[in-house]
């Protein structure tokens, strides 16, 4: 025991995770473990959301308080925990399905309120454990192997979907590269308000276009790789005034004329990041002195709501 | 003549200030020392459709309506003659509704003549609103302005009716300065100068031709006129919920509203969400996250939070607490209107077997308790907990003398905490199975309470599991919980007999149509001769069968009364305890029972034996 304590928490469980051999998450998982220790934040301190599919079972292997959600609500059950206690970091995790899809309208509304945490979508286009549907980032004409015709819906861009919700922190990162994900990861878990992290991942099973091979640029004739770093070329991300709109609408522009960037050439990195009021900072302007950055779990009862009766007399 | 009773209409296109007529009509009534019961029909639209207000006046407490009208304030013609020559006419007036010997009072600009109304034995009381408004404004020394002071024509109504009814008008000034912002306190002098006005011309005019009259009493306290929405915010305060969310809809955004009222006096967070599903998934994770979380909806929002109760359920998160105001259905149905038509959805809301608490307030005081203790039941037993209100309760108003918080003690359940944790070192289990079905629970931030937990069947650590005896461990630890349930629950929680213990008939119900059904007793008994009682039942799941057999059982005729088509709670009752109640008064045109109704109902019912009535008063 004695060991044990002095020991770093790893984030690490004793339960083996059942996704397939090659898979992306796994990649996710470890960067996400590997944050969270980087960070060393206690683990009771922490709390996983995720949806539904195979990256919903992502907090059943993270040792941290975790919450394995509904299709398309790790955002909103997110919000409510965060609000009951401020001082919990939340991460809520879910696929492309669950967030752009049957979870399209909290992803929205979530940029809209800028709470502070994190959220990391597993991108891989299709609908993994449903065996291998069209997934809403999927792009018109694909087709991939258990698809019985080519997409004839187009894909969205969570990238510019969450730049013009009003995410502060908007990323796109990398499963394959679980150290610059983790260091992606830790900025977003830091940054003061929601963070978004769009993670480009294969799926080895359902997925044959978009494969690791692919992401390498192995079909490519010069054999370069596809993903890079938007650091390596001097992006610049980050909003220095927010009060300025037009260097907000410059930056904003910028990084959605990058996230439309596809095919040879993919960014990942940091592409829009502002610093703005949280939804809690409305909260404690609304409140009387006493109970800024009130945890609400500890709201007491037996409220004294006489002042109140006044209005009905 | 009618001494203190008097049942008051407004009416008028929506917009057009009834509301705030009736609303200072109704406080200046309880000012005096009387009784109200006052409640609004009004269409689903902003501006323009005919809407009514009633209040009804006594000298005793009443909790409902009655169909016929005294004095009608007739703020348009539509108001007196409906729209019968419109293509497509929904209601023929209220002039009709007017018991003999009662009045009209109206705007004598409107231009509508006695013959129009044609009701000899109906007097009409015709007023110069213009007149009185330029007259008041003067006196107050000042130049009349239509765009200005027209919005006093809601003055020259209320001071009308009191002067008619030989009320003492200076109250109604009272209660104005008292509303009006500080910004505004200059307007009190005019509206006094319009009430005054008003006033003289009534007397002068009509001195005591009217019939009806109202004294002020000497009042015994400090009485309130509040809503079912309002008592059951309350309730969430006391409880100390603090994490509330809604999406806009009627009729239950009152008490979202209301909230939002307080928001900066007390410590509650209340979340404007996207939609329903949002609603209800924030709930429970605010739940999990250890703060007393609810929600509030009406039926169509409710249909869509389903998939959350079923989570909450299966994931044993304590509460949220969920109101749901009934409102006209199926679908968007009578959005603005009235109805009971919930109660088996609210019983079954989702796929699969889970636990849940569902219990149905029927007045002011058991909505601001059973909310408080709703929270009790959602912390103890770990599952959603559904109060059922409906749309008369929420957005009536009703005189109350106080809010009584006796005996109310909060009670947050059973918590792991590592200081106490008797498990001598062995992991936690958040789904530990007990003989109770409760597992002890903890919070996140909580060291060492650690815990992953699932909307999938789930081992008792929270890990995914479909095997066959833990799935039966879980099965029956979960709904175990229902039984540990009912048998802490007192039986006075659960139902109620009102009334004396033996009766010619018992009466059957469930919540607002508590009301009219209590203040219909006294009247069947003394003026009708059919002496009743009154099974008022509370507590919907987990349903107290053998009690309410055995009461069911004792009684010599058994008639159900619902404001709904099917008789839900006769079904349920059918369903738990084998007896059919074959009599049935049901009320299901999106308007609330009055008591009249009830005692016609009932009367019939009793009369003819087993028949299926269905009360309308168009």
């Amino acid at each position: 025991m004695a060991v044990a304590e002095l020991k770093r928490p790893d984030f690490k469980v004793d339960v083996r995770p059942d996704w397939c051999p090659g898979c992306g998450d796994f990649g996710i998982l470890n960067a996400i473990r590997q944050a969270l220790a980087n960070m060393r934040l206690e683990p009771h301190n922490v709390a996983v959301v995720s949806g539904i599919g195979c990256s919903g079972k992502t907090p059943h292997y993270i040792g941290t308080y975790g919450f394995h959600t509904l299709h398309g609500r790790a955002l909103p059950f997110a919000t409510g925990i965060k609000l009951a206690n401020r001082e919990l970091t939340v991460i809520a995790v879910g696929g492309d399905g669950d967030g752009y899809g049957i979870g399209a309208g909290y992803f929205v509304n979530t940029g809209r309120r800028n709470l502070d945490f994190t959220y990391i979508v597993f991108n891989n286009g299709v609908y993994g454990l449903t065996k291998g549907q069209a997934s809403p980032t999927l792009v018109r004409g694909e087709q991939t192997k258990s698809m019985s015709e080519a997409a004839i819906q187009d894909g969205i861009n969570p990238i510019g979907l969450a730049i013009s919700s009003g995410y502060t922190f908007v990323a796109r990162g990398y499963a394959m590269d679980p150290r610059g994900l983790a260091k992606l990861i830790v900025d977003a878990v830091r940054h003061r308000g929601t963070s978004f992290i769009d993670v480009l991942q294969p799926c080895p099973v359902y997925n044959d276009k978009q494969t690791v091979e692919w992401y390498m640029g192995r079909d490519r004739e010069d054999k370069q790789r596809r993903v890079y770093q938007l650091i390596e070329e001097g992006f610049d991300p980050v909003v220095r005034d927010p009060s300025n709109v037009d260097e907000i609408v410059q930056k904003k522009q910028i990084a959605l004329a990058k996230s439309y960037e596809w095919g040879d050439r993919i960014p990942i990195g940091v592409l829009f990041q502002i610093d703005m009021p949280t939804f809690e900072d409305g909260l404690d302007l609304r409140r009387p002195d006493g109970s800024k950055g009130a945890i609400m779990k500890q709201a007491a009862p037996y409220q004294d709501f006489s002042s109140v009766l006044g209005r009905f007399r | 003549m009618p001494l203190n009773k008097l049942s008051w209409m407004i009416g008028g296109p929506q917009g057009s200030g009834i509301n705030r007529s009736a609303e200072v009509f109704a406080r200046a009534c309880i000012r005096n020392g009387l009784h109200v019961f006052s409640n609004i029909e009004y269409h689903s639209n902003i501006m323009g459709r005919h809407s009514f207000y009633r209040v009804r006046v006594n000298d005793k407490r009443i909790r409902s309506h009655v169909d016929s009208v005294d004095l009608l304030l007739a703020l348009d013609e539509e108001t007196l003659l409906g729209d019968v020559d419109s293509p497509y006419p929904t209601h023929r007036g209220h002039v009709h509704e007017i018991a003999p010997g009662g009045g009209v009072i109206l705007d004598s600009a409107l231009g509508v003549s006695e013959e129009q109304i044609g009701r000899d034995e109906v007097q009409v009381f015709a007023i110069p609103y213009a007149d009185l408004l330029k007259e008041g404004v003067s006196r107050a020394g000042l130049e009349y302005n239509s765009r200005r002071h027209d919005i006093m024509r809601n003055i020259v109504s209320v001071a009308a009716s009191f002067a008619l009814v030989d009320m003492d008008t200076s109250v109604i000034v009272d209660i104005l300065r008292q509303q009006l912002p500080a910004r505004r306190a200059h307007l009190v002098e005019v509206n006094a100068r319009v009430v005054e006005a008003t006033t003289q011309f009534v007397k002068d005019e009509f001195g005591t031709d009217f019939g009806f009259t109202l004294e002020s009493l000497a009042r015994d306290s400090d009485r309130m006129i509040i809503r079912g929405a309002d008592a059951v915010g309350l309730g969430k305060l006391y409880a100390g919920c603090s994490f509330q969310t809604y999406y806009p809809i009627a009729p239950a955004t009152e008490e979202s509203e209301f909230l939002e009222t307080v928001q900066t006096q007390f410590p509650i967070t209340i979340l404007q969400a996207e939609d329903e599903i949002a609603c209800i998934n924030m709930a429970v994770g605010a739940a999990h996250g250890g703060a007393r979380a609810a929600t509030s909806t009406a039926g169509p929002g409710f249909s869509m939070m389903c998939e959350g109760l079923g989570f909450a359920a299966m994931t044993e998160a304590p509460g949220p607490v969920v109101c749901l105001y009934q409102r006209g259905g199926p679908s968007t149905g009578l959005p603005t209107r009235h109805s009971q038509g919930d109660l088996k959805f609210a019983l079954n809301p989702g796929h699969g077997d889970f636990p849940h608490i569902v219990v149905a307030p029927g007045d002011i005081q058991e909505s601001f308790e059973f909310t408080f203790k709703a929270f009790n039941y959602g912390d103890k037993y770990q599952m959603p907990v559904i109060v059922l209100l409906d749309r008369v309760l929420a957005n009536s108003f009703w005189a109350v003398d106080e809010i009584s918080v006796d005996g109310l003690v909060a009670d947050r359940g059973e918590l792991f905490s590592e200081n106490g944790a008797a498990n001598g070192g062995a992991p936690y289990k958040r789904h530990a199975v007990t003989e109770s079905g409760v597992s002890p629970r903890s919070i996140p931030g909580e060291p060492g309470g650690l815990f992953v937990t699932t909307s999938d069947e789930h081992t008792d650590s929270g890990k995914i599991s479909e095997g066959i005896e833990n799935r039966l461990a879980q099965m029956d630890k979960r709904m175990r919980k229902l039984d540990l349930m009912a048998a802490e629950t007192p039986a006075a929680d659960k139902w109620t007999l009102h009334g004396p213990e033996q009766a010619d008939a018992t009466l059957v119900s469930w919540g607002s149509t508590k009301g009219a059904i209590i203040d219909a007793m006294r009247v069947l008994d003394e003026d009708l001769g059919i002496k009743v009682n009154f099974l008022q039942i509370r507590l919907m799941r987990p349903f107290p069968a053998e009690d309410i057999a055995k009461v069911l059982d004792e009684a010599n005729k058994l008639i159900l009364i619902e404001d709904n088509y099917s008789g839900q709670l006769g079904e349920l009752i059918r369903e738990k305890t084998g007896i059919d109640i074959e009599s049935k008064v049901l009320k299901y045109d999106g308007r609330p029972i009055s008591q009249n109704e009830v005692e016609e109902g009932v009367a019939e019912a009793a009369r003819v034996g087993p028949v299926r009535l269905v009360m309308s008063h168009p």
